[in-house]
């Protein structure tokens, strides 16, 4: 789960990583109000939206009166924000944050995430600020200070540091750094956090380090266990079919194509899409339906697929274990008496009882439901389909 | 032979009461599998399918001489488990449950390492030697017992496979479902070798899928460690960046973790790389006919 720039900025002044003074605005009213509060004579009007790029595809403007903070404001709230992040379609911008200007000296880059292989966190630090972090890996991975931090022992002088020296600040400003580093980890550990990005971290003239953007995710295994983090989550920035099949139990992602897949297991349901690709198809979306393939959940699943009308047929992929064909067979039927299928179904069921499956399937004789022998045969039957061949 | 499990492996379940473990503590029992009882702390004493219940993993341990545990218990509960296991004496805990977070198993895994404990998951189908034991929720009947080797983070894809090396009249030694989660224990590297070993051991296949780097290090291994032939597909060739797939470690994350670096780099290793899930089987045949 990810959040916004203002949520992620209330966690780190929590734990007492600094960042500027701001105010989340909705209307072009409060954005006004917020800047009176704040005070001073410069302020930054963001877009909150859970993508980067933002300023880029004008959603981050420096107002220097009151005036330009009401201007920037009913310019950004509403405004569908396209960065390289939202994809072409954009997002609508429904709330703006607005914070006092701050006196730049120096943009740095400090991140935290999981190191896979090393099996422990790792943070980042480089002076290429306001770049993309990919990228400086990408061209000059030199400017990129890495320190794994072993949870067992946690965030110590000696890794702050690193960082520190790496970063080449002057020994006067290690001190300040290490602190901002060591709340971060904090940040970090305390909240089940995926991924913390500060992009940039800047060094002010009176030598402070602020965190001027702020980016953060969440184990969503882990949000059980922080209520606080999960009432954060803001369900208009999330694909809104992905949200619904959730509740379901299902797992979704929408895609471009137009051969729908409904598949048990997310393994199978990747491998699927591969396939479908491989016949010359193109996958309309990754849809695993768990281990029960149960008539209400095949159901649900027909009805999220549907929903796309790029869809043109649909694959059923599902390999029976524990859960016998035949029942998933009947489950399909079922299913098709719930909800409404008006494209064609190409049915591949292997696995535990799959003749048996066969049988229920051909008995029933129903139209648009086409039985396949295996995986490739199924594949290439839908994407047959979906060409309307 | 085989690897890690067989017909004399003494095995525990933690969680044994709950639904879940019940259910699949049955299916293993049916399957042959050695399961001496299991831990649900505060029905110890009792008895469930059969099998005396503990209250503690130690109690179990001391008293049926397991050296595995299978582990069901809900998620939150997971590491405590792992590391009470560790703790305990087993040499293998066999970790199914899903959504166990990250934090945790991180903690659970370095404590394992330390105490000599191997694990296997979470989130996973579990491990089987053909026709003599099962640790899992697989489904046994489609693993008919040969000489093909199978690692694998996809559950349903280990059955894919399975199925298809056995219809081309070939069978399995033992099948390892590593899982997919970002943190899991025995992987292809540590597996590898294990299936290099194993006389019964024909030809290994690995089935991997996007996020992480732990396919690009198996490649790296067989390079200069393994003379067996390897068979391998990766799922998600057609997955969009910055997606997770299902699987909480399946994302393809800054540009890195794709399936065609993986692709590449095992085959510049020398291994037997399907595009197609519906070609395992034949390569399989392939390479064991050269």
């Amino acid at each position: 789960m990810n959040i916004h720039e203002y949520q992620a900025k209330q966690i780190f002044q929590k734990y007492g990583v600094p960042t500027p003074r701001g105010k989340i605005a909705h209307t072009v009213e409060e954005a006004v109000e917020a800047a009176k509060e704040l005070g001073g004579n410069i302020w930054v009007v963001k877009a909150q939206i859970h993508a980067g790029g933002r300023g880029l595809g004008g959603g981050v403007k420096l107002a220097k009166s009151l005036d330009e903070v009401k201007e920037y404001a009913e310019a950004i709230l509403g405004m569908t924000l396209v960065t390289h992040q939202t994809g072409p379609e954009g997002k609508l911008v429904q709330k703006v944050y607005i914070e006092e200007g701050a006196d730049i000296q120096a943009e740095f880059y400090l991140g935290m995430l999981l190191d896979r292989a090393k099996e422990m966190p790792v943070m980042m630090a480089s002076t290429e600020g306001g770049m993309e972090i990919e990228k400086v890996a990408e061209e000059t991975p030199e400017k990129i200070v890495k320190v794994n931090i072993d949870p067992t022992i946690g965030f110590q002088g000696y890794h702050g540091r690193e960082l520190a020296f790496g970063l080449g600040l002057p020994k006067e400003e290690v001190g300040t750094f290490i602190k901002f580093a060591k709340a971060l980890y904090d940040v970090y550990m305390d909240n089940d956090a995926e991924m913390i990005e500060i992009n940039p971290l800047i060094k002010t003239g009176d030598g402070k380090f602020l965190a001027l953007d702020a980016k953060m995710g969440f184990d969503d295994n882990a949000l059980g266990r922080h209520p606080d983090i999960e009432a954060m989550r803001d369900l208009s920035e999330e694909e809104p079919t992905e949200v619904e099949a959730k509740k379901y139990g299902l797992s979704y992602i929408k895609l471009d194509g137009n051969v729908g897949c409904m598949v048990n297991g997310a393994g199978l349901a990747m491998a699927t899409m591969d396939i479908i690709k491989h016949e010359g198809g193109e996958p309309a979306n990754f849809l695993d339906v768990g281990g029960g393939a149960n008539p209400e959940t095949v159901a649900k699943g027909f009805e999220i697929i549907l929903q796309d009308p790029n869809v043109k047929a649909i694959f059923v992929n599902i390999f029976g274990g524990i859960v016998r064909c035949d029942r998933v067979a009947n489950g399909i039927l079922e299913a098709t008496k719930i909800t409404e299928v008006n494209v064609p179904v190409v049915v591949r069921l292997d696995g535990t009882n799959a003749l048996e499956a066969a049988d229920i399937l051909r008995n029933a004789n129903i139209d648009n439901i086409i039985t396949a022998e295996n995986l490739a045969d199924g594949a290439k039957k839908a994407v047959e389909a979906a060409k309307g061949e | 032979m085989s690897i890690l499990v067989n017909k004399d492996t003494k095995v525990i379940v933690q969680g044994f009461t709950g639904k879940e473990g019940s259910f699949h503590a049955s299916q293993c029992m049916d399957y042959g599998t050695q399961i001496v009882g299991g831990v649900t702390p505060g029905k110890g004493g009792q008895e469930h399918l059969g099998k005396p219940v503990f209250n503690t993993v130690k109690e179990a341990v001391n008293s049926t001489g397991a050296t595995v545990s299978m582990i069901f218990v809900p998620p939150a509960f997971v590491s405590d488990a792992v590391m009470e296991a560790a703790d305990a004496g087993i040499e293998l805990a066999v970790i199914i449950t899903e959504g166990a977070p990250v934090k945790d198993m991180m903690y659970a895994k370095m404590y394992a390492t330390k105490k000599g404990m191997s694990t296997i998951g979470p989130n996973c189908p579990g491990v089987i030697t053909a026709e003599e034991c099962k640790i899992g929720i697989m489904p046994g009947n489609i693993f008919k017992k040969g000489n093909v080797g199978l690692i694998s983070k996809s559950g349903t894809l280990t059955y894919e496979a399975s199925h298809q090396v056995v219809q081309e009249g070939y069978g399995i030694t033992t099948a390892v479902g590593i899982g997919g989660d970002p943190i899991i224990g025995l992987s292809y590297k540590q597996l590898l070798p294990m299936f290099e070993a194993d006389p019964e051991t024909e030809a290994i296949v690995m089935i991997g899928e996007i996020g992480g780097d732990l396919e690009i290090q198996a490649a790296k291994f067989i390079k200069e460690n393994i003379s067996k032939p390897v068979v391998a597909f990766i799922a998600g060739q057609t997955a969009p960046k910055g997606k997770r797939m299902g699987h909480a470690g399946a994302i393809i994350s800054g540009g890195s973790g794709t399936a065609a670096e993986k692709m590449a780099a095992l085959e510049e290793a020398g291994v037997k790389v399907v595009v197609s899930p519906a070609d395992i089987g034949k390569a399989v045949k392939e390479v064991l006919s050269k």
